[in-house]
């Protein structure tokens, strides 16, 4: 392999990499605070997708607006998935939540089967994204580093949020102990409903991302994003956001550097995926940054 | 509580006995089942094939002077989904011959049971040879995988002179595989050389690692057999990587969500397909077409065209057979001689494969561009 093929595919690895990094803290939070794997979360992508589409081609409205408009609506739709599906099972057995996300889940994809139908859509990639740049033979989409940048931007603002604001010490208090925060004077639900906003917000975020990496939007685009969000998280150390980062970066790079030095292997990436997260559940449950595991009730 | 729950098993029971009383009564039509993927990874082919028997029905509605009735199950694109729909169309439906599964993969899990109750089955456009091996009761309406690679490589050394190819096949789909392998046996017997043979997964969405293999290995051409949502995905990644090599592909591209969704990087794709509307001949054909296009509001596709050759298979056989029989339907089935149909003229053989001519076709301002027909 040639090092202009190397660094080609190092760069592919980098942006797959902060794609699953994206959705992955959405994924990491929502645990964080709730003991939930949410798994309608990878749908969330789809939705947000879905209404930028819309936006832009229903309703005209330019790329820089009709992004933070489907962002905010599918923040929105997080915070109705879990007043409807979540907050009545609050006090339930962890695996009637377990269930409930699931439903969550079938309704969104099935929902957006029967509105919109089986056949994909194009997504309205604007030029900007659409760029393609040359540096030293390697040709790196601009997107690919647009991706990555606004992983580390969510991720500074969301570290800022979570250890350095009042709102932030309570998400912090409710992961170690709902009922104690409570009794505190905390207004949990609000709590628990703020991070639902904020992880739903980066799910839509990394689904508008995702669309203009794979410019292709049907009602299960979400799935395998989300089962990837999911091991990047349980990789880097389930409920840690700097984990559920790293973890995306070196599920990313993994599969794609997999390929790139066996290219006969391809057929294999998904199944590496999962190997990988048997492999971390069985060796190092607690994920690469992990801390030991505290028994919550 | 327990009166609303006694209410329930009422209304369930009299719904069960309803269900039940209603074949009996529906005796002097004659049912065909339809067995699709509406929903789903390839739910276009579906979608487009429903819109041709729908037209292909409207068309010839009546049969030994019984109206036909058309029963649709959707499969979902999924295998299972296929072989349990097929289950249903025979026992529960009790249907006299079957139109469907679109992709390979799903028929052959749908025709060992159409098989199995002696019902015929026709699919439109399932071209693996397996579908129909070894089976009496399955047919196609549609020509067969190893001509159709036959006849890309040889249009990919004659026309687009290709020396070398890279092959990107979609390993789950027994169609891309089985068309992949027909391809490179066929060009290479040609004396080209294949210097990358690379894999993906249908719903796969990245496909950049496995195309920048490909761009080290600089191809003449890639061939990559696969569905319209695979193929145009990968069409544009491979432009985006700056790979401006021509991409050739299957029967399988001729859907217009390729070109919504490929844009401008599925342009000059060429590939080998069942049908393209200025290359009809028949009077059927043109019936057909100007049918569809005042009906749908949209220009008539290749799948709709051979679901619609399949329904018309299908009626013609019943009609000959004079009876609605499965073994004598597969018997008049076979016998088809020379059938001008929608696309084109269709020799049954004893095999279930029809003999018939293909076209190529390619992208071309955002439109699917007749290039060329070739003869069996």
């Amino acid at each position: 392999m040639s090092a202009t093929i190397f660094f080609q595919q190092l760069s592919n690895g980098i942006s797959l990499g902060s794609l699953y990094a994206l959705v992955a803290i959405g994924y990491t939070m929502v645990y964080g605070i709730l003991r939930l794997i949410n798994f309608a979360h990878g749908d969330l992508l789809m939705v947000a997708s879905y209404t930028a589409i819309y936006a832009v081609t229903m309703f005209s409205l330019p790329w820089y607006l009709s992004f933070p408009l489907a962002i905010a609506l599918t923040g929105c739709i997080g915070i109705l998935m879990d007043k409807v599906a979540y907050k009545p099972l609050r006090d339930a057995p962890r695996i009637s939540l377990l269930i409930s996300a699931i439903g969550a889940s079938f309704l969104l994809e099935n929902l957006a089967l029967v509105i919109i139908g089986g056949i994909p859509k194009g997504f309205p990639r604007p030029e900007i994204f659409a760029k393609v740049i040359e540096i030293l033979g390697v040709r790196v989409q601009v997107l690919t580093i647009y991706i990555p940048i606004m992983t580390l931007v969510f991720l500074m603002a969301l570290l800022y949020i979570v250890y350095r604001t009042k709102v932030g010490k309570a998400m912090r208090a409710a992961s170690k102990d709902i009922e104690t925060t409570r009794l505190m004077g905390i207004n949990v639900d609000r709590i628990i409903a703020l991070t639902f906003l904020m992880g739903s917000s980066l799910a839509a975020a990394g689904g508008i991302m995702w669309a203009l990496k794979y410019p292709q939007v049907n009602p299960f685009m979400g799935v395998i994003p989300g089962l990837k969000a999911f091991i990047a998280a349980v990789l880097g150390g389930i409920g840690d956001i700097i984990g559920a980062v790293v973890g995306g970066f070196v599920l990313g790079l993994g599969e794609i550097l997999l390929v790139a030095f066996f290219p006969e292997l391809a057929q294999y990436r998904d199944a590496f995926a999962f190997v990988l997260l048997i492999l971390v559940l069985l060796f190092r449950p607690t994920g690469i940054m992990g801390e030991p595991i505290t028994d919550k009730t | 509580m327990q009166r609303r729950s006694f209410l329930a098993i009422l209304a369930l029971v009299g719904f069960a006995l309803a269900t039940v009383a209603g074949p009996a009564a529906a005796q002097d039509t004659i049912k065909i089942g339809v067995y699709l993927p509406m929903t789903g990874a390839v739910a276009a082919y579906g979608q487009m094939e429903w819109d041709g028997i729908q037209i292909a029905h409207e068309m010839m509605p009546e049969v030994l002077g019984k109206k036909i009735d058309l029963v649709l199950v959707d499969t979902k694109s999924d295998k299972i989904e296929a072989a349990n729909a097929v289950s249903r169309l025979v026992e529960k439906e009790k249907v006299v011959g079957i139109i469907g599964e679109a992709i390979s993969g799903n028929t052959m899990a749908g025709n060992p049971i159409s098989e199995a109750a002696k019902i015929p089955s026709v699919s439109p456009t399932a071209t693996n040879p397996l579908v129909t091996q070894g089976k009496k009761y399955a047919f196609r309406a549609c020509f067969i995988d190893p001509f159709q690679g036959q006849v890309a490589a040889r249009f990919a050394v004659n026309q687009l002179k290709a020396k070398t190819a890279a092959v990107i096949i979609d390993i789950a789909q027994d169609y891309c595989v089985g068309l992949g392998n027909f391809f490179v046996k066929e060009f290479v017997k040609l004396g080209g050389k294949v210097v990358s043979t690379t894999y993906i997964q249908t719903g796969d969405q990245d496909f950049s690692a496995q195309l920048s293999a490909v761009q080290a290995a600089k191809p003449d051409i890639i061939y990559a057999p696969n569905y319209y949502t695979e193929d145009a995905l990968m069409a544009k990644q491979a432009r985006d990587l700056g790979i401006n090599v021509p991409i050739l592909t299957g029967d399988g591209a001729q859907a217009d969500a390729l070109i919504e969704i490929g844009g401008k990087a599925v342009e000059e794709m060429y590939f080998t397909g069942h049908f393209h509307k200025e290359a009809a001949s028949t009077e059927l054909a043109k019936e057909y077409i100007k049918r569809f296009e005042e009906k749908k509001g949209k220009e008539a596709d290749a799948f709709g065209a051979l679901a619609a050759d399949a329904y018309f298979l299908l009626a013609k056989a019943i009609e000959k057979a004079g009876a609605t029989d499965g073994t004598k339907i597969r018997d008049a089935l076979v016998g088809l001689k020379n059938f001008p149909g929608v696309s084109g003229i269709i020799t049954m053989q004893d095999n279930g494969n029809p003999i018939k001519s293909m076209v190529i076709n390619k992208v071309e301002g955002g439109k699917f561009v007749y290039v060329t027909t070739i003869n069996p």
